[in-house]
């Protein structure tokens, strides 16, 4: 089984929660002996590990045919792409893009990231899919998330294989109703044109049935999963002051993850207890919003604003927290509790987050209840039997939500596809 | 001749109301009075009512040859004095007849047999003295909580005088023994065991009006043909289910209440009698005696205690209890008192069962909370607030032992006191007299000057 997938980040150059689900998918499904996946990404950096698939950037991908020799071509993009497949897509090239600016090579530039061009940077991935389509050899076509649907569909028009998509997220999440409707536009497109549709949580299965009016039987829920922890994540030791407490919040402070509620319910807490510490790890635009607030609700002092943190650090931090909250309003999926309870922290998360729907070991609240958030946190902090508790389940139940099984389910929808 | 004998159980606990942390030591009221209220009144009107008519027409019927046995918990007589008198008063008419007895158990339907003996005796002697004031009598045969029995709770049973015990009729402890046949207990064989009939009482309780269940639907010839084709020596078959199991668990339109006047008819015909669990550990032998060395209970396919004390938080709470109990004992006022009662009730751990059922979730039907961790947080909250209390009463700087002492100290004074002023009183008298007499007889007194 030969899948071609359009996806818009890959690690380690990561932006959000896209990139690791794309990642621990595809690594997931290469565990099947007879998977072989193709993976197109705007812009690779050439540190990918591609030990398990194989990266085409869109960037080098020529679009204009241009007379160049070999060493040129090698010298150029040898370190993300092998010079024959460069021949090889040049000789696909399929309809005369010369209004388009392009470089020596007759390729289009890309940021691959979310620049504010991004329906131009849309328009031109897809302009690429279709010389890929028509070079590359596949049976199967997975676009990653509303900015890769056009090329999708491009895909497959060019040849008539079975389009799949994975929603990884919708409009109305992202904007609490109040959709752009260029983007709605191309989401609905992609749902149209998709032979299936692949949603993250029966939450954003829902959105997609009442809001893009899509048939029930063409979408299918396949939950998402975590990578086990790395080695060095696991020896990372924690700094923890014996005698406070931690309470984290960790991801872009935006109106989806609800950080006002995380404020008020330290507001709460902090009316009664003094030996806890709020910390909100992560940037966006409500950030100074929530500085205020927190300066308003007279807790400045016990609550803590870390900027956005990368990599390790992000571990670090979780590692040293007693307690993970994640208040968002609208979450179609939401990896980071995963996370944090992979680093045995107890974790509370909001109902309307996808992840709520498989994790039982965790505290499970209304986004806007927070008298209820307060009290949980009050509670882990306080009675170590339930701290312990949720660490120790928490634990054992995120171990087994592994990638496999999430890839296996894909399998199967696409052994489905080809049949129809 | 064979005999069939039928308990039904009461208990519906106090629930807890949404009580957050912030209100610890503001709020000492726990009680979510609307929920229970509500509860209470539905299963009355639908089960118990009915049922307490159809139990009386039953014996009227057959002249008193129809008797059973019923085990209600303090607390549940409590929410009925107060929600649905009317429900107490048709108990006192089927004591009146005679034909039913009331077992003996907890007062506040507690786990208190598995963790706290001296209060378990407690509650076991008020429950006793709450039956005999409300219908006039003395109950002989003992019912725990869930049915939890192990050899150590039949020793203290029986060191109370009961002569019976119920307990469930668990496979791992009998093996390829039948339940129906009268048993002893190890530890004290002069403790009779009646082992619940699981099949046959799950069979009415549970099964009844299941489309599924290949013996559907089942009827009263049906069900009485099974007993009496059990072999011949089997002597008893004990029915024992929640009274709700009319009305409540199978709906009136199941045909339950139908299927329960017909059977003493059939009984009859296949000359099967009804007795009371009394009468049956009065007229029956023990045929082996039952070692049992850890507790059972009635729940789940493992018939253990894990759905109360199972997990971490389950015992967490369970523990910080009763580490208080020794003081709640040494304290009069009545509020605490009765919260003390309330707060033990099993379903409150109940309610932090994290044993996943058949569909995956957590969630189990009879909790009123989202999810154990909720229950959890909530109770230790109440909890919390109810130490508070107790402390503020005797401080927790003092021992235990310390404040015994100091307290049996006060009382000793203050029974000194008040033979003390008995005396007083006697010598004032004396005096008075003494007084009146001479004023009586002052001729006397003043030639005796």
């Amino acid at each position: 089984m030969k899948a071609l997938m359009f996806g818009w980040e890959f690690p380690p150059h990561i932006l959000g929660g896209l990139g690791t689900a794309s990642f621990g998918l595809t690594r997931g499904m290469a565990m099947q002996s007879d998977m072989d996946i193709t993976f197109v990404i705007p812009k690779p950096y050439g540190d990918e590990d591609q030990s398990f698939l194989k990266i085409i950037g869109a960037c080098n991908v020529p679009v204009n045919w241009r007379d160049v020799n070999y060493d040129q071509v090698k010298r150029k993009i040898g370190n993300t792409m092998a010079p024959e497949l460069y021949y090889k897509l040049r000789d696909h090239i399929y309809a005369d893009f010369s209004s388009i600016y392009t470089n020596e090579l007759g390729c289009i530039g890309f940021s691959g990231r979310y620049p504010d061009n991004l329906l131009e940077e849309i328009n031109n991935y897809s302009i690429c899919a279709g010389v890929i389509a028509r070079a590359a050899d596949f049976d199967v076509i997975h676009s990653h998330d509303w900015l890769t649907y056009p090329a999708g569909i491009h895909a497959k028009m060019v040849t008539g294989k079975p389009l799949v998509i994975h929603v990884h997220a919708t409009d109305f999440d992202r904007s609490r109703g109040n959709v752009n409707p260029q983007v709605f536009a191309i989401e609905k497109n992609g749902m149209d044109y998709a032979d299936h549709i692949i949603t993250v949580s029966n939450l954003t299965r829902d959105i997609v049935i009442n809001k893009y009016h899509v048939d029930p039987r063409k979408v299918t829920t396949v939950h998402n999963a975590v990578e086990p922890v790395s080695k060095e994540i696991q020896n990372i030791i924690p700094n923890k002051n014996p005698k406070e407490k931690v309470v984290t919040f960790l991801g872009r402070i935006t109106m989806q993850k609800g950080p006002e509620y995380f404020v008020e319910a330290a507001a709460r807490v902090l009316e009664r207890s003094k030996n806890i510490r709020f910390v909100m790890a992560g940037s966006g635009d409500k950030m100074v919003e929530m500085i205020d607030l927190a300066a308003r609700r007279k807790i400045s002092d016990r609550f803590h604003f870390t900027g956005f943190l990368k990599g390790k650090q992000v571990y670090e931090m979780l590692k040293s927290s007693d307690v993970y909250v994640m208040p968002s309003v609208s979450e179609p999926f939401g990896i980071s509790p995963l996370e944090a309870m992979q680093v045995s922290v107890p974790t509370i998360i909001s109902k309307q987050s996808g992840c709520a729907e498989i994790l039982m070991n965790a505290i499970k609240l209304d986004y806007w209840d927070i008298d209820g958030m307060a009290d949980a946190i009050y509670s882990i902090c306080t009675y170590p039997d339930m701290a312990e508790f949720l660490q120790k389940e928490g634990k054992n139940e995120v171990d087994n939500i592994k990638w496999e099984y999430a890839g296996n389910r894909v399998r199967a929808i696409y052994e489905k596809v080809l049949r129809s | 001749m064979k005999t069939i004998c039928f308990y039904f159980q009461i208990h519906q606990p106090f629930r807890l109301k949404r009580y957050r942390f912030f209100d610890i030591g503001k709020d000492h009221y726990y009680y979510d009075d609307f929920n229970n209220e509500n509860i209470i009144r539905r299963i009355a009107d639908r089960s118990f009512v009915p049922a307490n008519q159809l139990m009386l027409d039953m014996i009227q019927a057959s002249e008193g040859k129809f008797r059973f046995a019923l085990s209600i918990s303090g607390i549940a007589l409590e929410q009925l004095q107060v929600y649905a008198p009317e429900v107490i008063d048709g108990f006192k008419e089927l004591a009146k007849t005679g034909c039913v007895e009331f077992l003996a158990e907890t007062y506040a339907h507690s786990l208190a047999s598995l963790k706290d003996t001296e209060e378990f005796v407690e509650q076991v002697k008020q429950h006793t003295e709450t039956i005999k004031e409300l219908f006039g009598q003395t109950p002989t045969v003992f019912r725990n909580t869930e049915l939890f029995y192990s050899d150590e709770i039949g020793s203290v049973v029986s060191s109370l005088g009961y002569k019976g015990m119920i307990t469930e009729g668990a496979k791992h402890l009998l093996g390829w023994k039948s339940p129906n046949y009268l048993y002893a207990s190890s530890s004290n064989p002069e403790l009779k065991l009646l082992l619940r009939n699981y099949k046959l009482s799950d069979d009415i309780a549970f099964r009844f009006s299941n489309t599924h269940w290949n013996e559907f639907p089942l009827t009263a010839d049906k069900f009485v043909r099974w007993i009496s084709t059990t072999p011949e020596s089997e002597q008893v078959v004990n029915l024992f289910m929640n009274y709700e199991t009319f009305g409540e668990l199978q709906s009136k339109e199941s045909g339950i209440f139908e299927f329960m006047k017909a059977l003493p008819r059939f009984a009859e015909e296949s000359k099967i009698s009804f007795s009371t669990p009394s009468e049956v550990v009065g007229k029956l032998k023990s045929v082996a005696d039952i070692p049992v060395p850890y507790p059972v209970s009635w729940a789940d396919e493992e018939r253990d205690t894990t759905n109360w004390l199972g997990n971490q938080l389950q015992n967490a709470a369970c523990s910080k209890l009763y580490s208080i109990s020794e003081r709640v004992r040494l304290i009069e006022d009545l509020r605490i008192k009765q919260d003390w009662m309330y707060l033990q009730c099993s379903d409150h751990f109940y309610y932090m069962s994290t044993k996943h059922s058949s569909d995956g979730s957590m969630r189990n039907v009879f909790s009123p909370y989202d999810s154990p961790y909720d229950a959890f947080t909530n109770y230790m909250n109440v909890l919390g607030d109810f130490i508070t209390r107790v402390e503020a009463q005797y401080p927790s700087s003092i021992e235990n032992d310390e404040l015994n002492s100091l307290l049996s100290t006060i009382k000793n004074q203050g029974e000194e006191i008040v033979s003390l002023e008995k005396e007083i009183k006697k010598m004032k008298a004396l005096k008075n007299k003494k007084a009146i007499s001479s004023e009586a007889n002052p001729k006397k007194t003043a030639t005796k000057k």
